[in-house]
């Protein structure tokens, strides 16, 4: 018998599973990508991303994502040294960090609705805008529930360091998708979104 | 109660009350189960879809009939489309894949059993919503009950202005519920095929039909998630008033059709490509030879994959697009019939030479591969822009994909229904009835689907509610009409098979057909773990190893 015979597949389920995940929202966050792009400098009237998007806020915002996605790292390096305590701090850290950003794309947008004028239906910039980041801000939610329920486990002490260390590290991977969206949504949204009108047409 | 169950032996078990048989399948993991609720409920959508078409055939049997309102014939075709494409074709290949892929690769169930069953679930919980739009969706009065916007929906017609009431808000929640459904499986066949795999079973051992599963799976999650995000827009441009598609305030009609043409034509291939798998195992068990060019079909199946993703436009030659991407999508869609044809000479390859045994599976899987060409070559005419210009939207687009999805997919469930029934099962089906449902299918479908090709070209757009009588069109459709009741006797007879050999079936034993791959190596039904020992696979073919071990196929790897 050849050597092939002894061939048993190693790759791990929860990896696969979650890769795949990853792999069908980049398909979503695409469609979404693709008709903002689409749409850029096609609103004659009302309120134009040169008015009003600002990069002060936002800048901050995204500093904080990035830096969870950094501070999750942290986290899952001390549950792999096996320690539980800095795992719960780099954890609490990383959740409050992704609150900031969810708060202050809240304040962003409260600002944009009250003095911009600028709403879902004012014109294909506010529609394409609001859902894109609204989208990706549904994403952020959604990784902050695995996060956060992650971390309550950790206080309870039902994670135990040497068992679970790959399948919290498998979870974050989401988080740092979710990242990784965020910094081609930023890019094209307050860079290449920012063409003046005149220069499209 | 405890006198009685004291009084029982043992031995004999107390037949289960309904909700007890109830409460097993609904709350199951097991693959086996939810495959045969997939194939079981996927079943019972094809009826419904069925005799939606039936009433429209009804309705154009012959010039100015008004048998039905006009406003319901637009809900028939929409609501045939919508659940023979979504709730008929995905669940039931889905479904196949569920019951069979465990199975093939030496595994005891899916990657994730509890995610397969929350698939099922949405996937149940999409169509009925679809459904209860019958019911649910007059929001205003005149507005229509059931969707009516064509299986397609295009932009502006889906339009808050256009089409008042709830019921395209119905079609938009049922088809994202049952996208998840299908996403959710996706995942779960790349997690079984990539790692729940039996020693030994290399990529390159794998049943044909895993690979086909695999570039499936692939597919679904480029594809339907497009969908659901232009769905995600649809839904706000018709409840808050976002302007994705509204062409009057600057949003795009055309956005809507290239994000649905995205999905649409990589899902025409998520239809295709497990019939592909099934007719890929029926054909070398009834030769008795191996799959023609295995790696070459692996070969075949991935580059389909690839270039299915760069063909949508195809739909759109209509539009205005202009001449260069109007030939880009030609000249892409001619190159997928390159691999598409390395099949079908590989399916031939296989039978040539062979001791080909005509029991029912291979009359369909053959039928299959005699009308799926037929389906191919009308393809490739529409593929020609001018040609198209002159054809699009007409019946001669209905009578080909009508050839490719109900002679190809339809053809290759049927096939697959009869050769996997006795091991699901234990029982055979009868041969005899079996032959009636293939001639009756066959010679239905044939007088159905062959004269759509020729009122097109004479002229006749689809959809049409009805038409003049001196348009040459008469006979065509009278033809077409009349196929549709062989088709339900074939169905008929059929479902009457699957009754009487549930009842009074021969016995199936372990391998009936004298295959080759691991499902046929456990009883038939498995049991609920599969397999007593994980299998260890030395080839290809294993059930041909343990039969000859003088002579196996590892030694021609």
């Amino acid at each position: 018998m050849r050597t092939m015979s002894k061939f048993k597949p190693t790759l791990s389920r929860a990896k696969v599973g979650m890769a795949s995940l990853i792999f069908m929202e980049s398909a979503l966050f695409s469609a979404f990508l693709v008709t903002y792009l689409y749409y850029i400098g096609k609103s004659p009237t009302g309120p134009q991303p040169m008015d009003c998007l600002e990069l002060g806020l936002v800048t901050i915002n995204s500093i904080c994502l990035f830096a969870s996605s950094a501070t999750v790292v942290f986290a899952v390096r001390a549950l792999s040294r096996g320690s539980l305590k800095g795992f719960q701090v780099w954890m609490l850290l990383t959740i409050l960090l992704g609150l900031e950003f969810l708060i202050g794309t809240g304040l962003e947008w409260k600002k944009l609705i009250e003095v911009q004028g600028l709403t879902i239906d004012s014109n294909v910039f506010g529609t394409t805008f609001y859902t894109l980041v609204g989208f990706h801000a549904f994403h952020v939610i959604v990784g902050l529930v695995l996060l956060t329920g992650t971390f309550m486990l950790a206080l309870c002490g039902c994670i135990k360091p040497e068992r679970d260390t790959e399948r919290v590290e498998i979870a974050t991977w989401y988080w740092h998708f979710v990242d990784v969206v965020w910094i081609i949504v930023f890019t094209l949204v307050y860079f290449v979104g920012k063409v003046p009108q005149e220069a499209l047409s | 109660m405890t006198h009685a169950s004291e009084s029982s032996t043992p031995a004999t078990k107390t037949p289960e009350s309904f909700w007890e048989i109830v409460g097993r399948w609904s709350m199951s993991v097991d693959h086996k189960k939810l495959g045969m609720m997939y194939v079981g409920a996927g079943l019972i959508f094809f009826l419904v879809g069925g005799l939606e078409a039936a009433f429209m055939r009804l309705q154009l049997a012959q010039a100015n009939l008004k048998i039905i309102d006009p406003e319901t014939f637009n809900q028939l075709f929409t609501m045939h489309g919508t659940t023979m494409v979504f709730l008929v074709g995905m669940p039931i290949l889905l479904g196949f894949g569920n019951y069979l892929l465990p199975l093939m690769v030496g595994a005891r169930d899916m990657a994730f059993p509890r995610l397969n069953a929350f698939g099922f679930w949405l996937f149940i919980f999409g169509g009925l919503l679809l459904y209860f739009s019958y019911i649910g969706s007059q929001g205003l009065y005149g507005a229509p009950s059931a969707p009516d916007v064509g299986w397609f929906a295009y932009a502006p017609l889906t339009d808050r202005t256009f089409s008042r009431g709830n019921s395209t808000d119905y079609w938009i929640l049922g088809i994202l519920v049952s996208g998840f459904g299908s996403m959710t499986t996706a995942i779960n066949f790349i997690g079984t095929i990539l790692c729940m795999r039996c020693p030994g079973m290399t990529l390159m051992r794998m049943p044909i039909m895993a690979w086909m599963m695999l570039v499936v799976a692939a597919l679904v999650l480029v594809a339907i998630p497009v969908l659901t995000g232009a769905q995600i827009m649809l839904l706000l441009d018709r409840s808050f008033g976002a302007h994705f598609f509204d062409p009057e305030t600057t949003g795009s009609a055309v956005l809507w059709q290239h994000l649905f043409w995205f999905f649409g034509h990589p899902e025409v291939y998520i239809l295709i490509l497990p019939a592909f798998g099934f007719v890929s195992e029926i054909l070398p068990t009834f030769s008795r030879k191996v799959l023609f060019g295995y790696p070459l079909m692996v070969a075949a199946t991935v580059s389909i994959g690839f270039i299915s993703l760069g063909v949508w436009a195809h739909h759109m030659f209509v539009v205005g697009l202009g001449p260069v991407l109007n030939s880009f999508f030609g000249a892409m869609t001619f190159l997928i019939s390159v691999p598409t044809g390395i099949k079908i000479f590989n399916w031939i390859a296989t039978m040539w030479g062979g001791r080909l045994r005509f029991a029912t599976p291979m009359l369909f899987a053959t039928g299959f591969i005699a009308m799926f060409v037929i389906g191919g070559l009308t393809g490739i005419m529409l593929a020609t822009v001018p040609l198209d210009w002159q054809l699009s939207d007409s019946y001669f687009v209905v009578g080909h994909f009508h050839y490719v999805l109900f002679g190809g997919t339809v053809f290759g469930i049927f096939g697959a229904l009869f050769y996997w029934f006795p091991k699901a099962t234990g029982k055979m089906l009868s041969e005899r009835l079996g032959k009636w449902t293939f001639w009756l299918l066959f010679i239905g479908f044939t007088m159905t689907f062959m004269p759509m090709h020729v009122s097109g070209v004479l002229g006749m757009p689809r959809r049409i509610y009805t038409y003049e009588a001196d348009r040459g069109w008469e006979i065509w459709n009278l033809i077409t009409t009349l196929g549709v009741p062989v088709q339900m006797a074939g169905v008929a007879i059929f479902l009457w098979n699957v009754v009487k050999s549930l009842r009074s079936g021969e016995n199936a034993g372990n391998n009936p057909w004298d295959a080759w791959t691991l499902e046929w190596s456990t009883t038939s039904p498995p049991p609920e773990w599969n397999f007593d020992r994980i299998p260890t696979v030395t080839s290809a073919r294993p059930l041909w190893d343990s039969a000859h071990p003088e002579d196996p196929d590892a030694h021609y790897e």
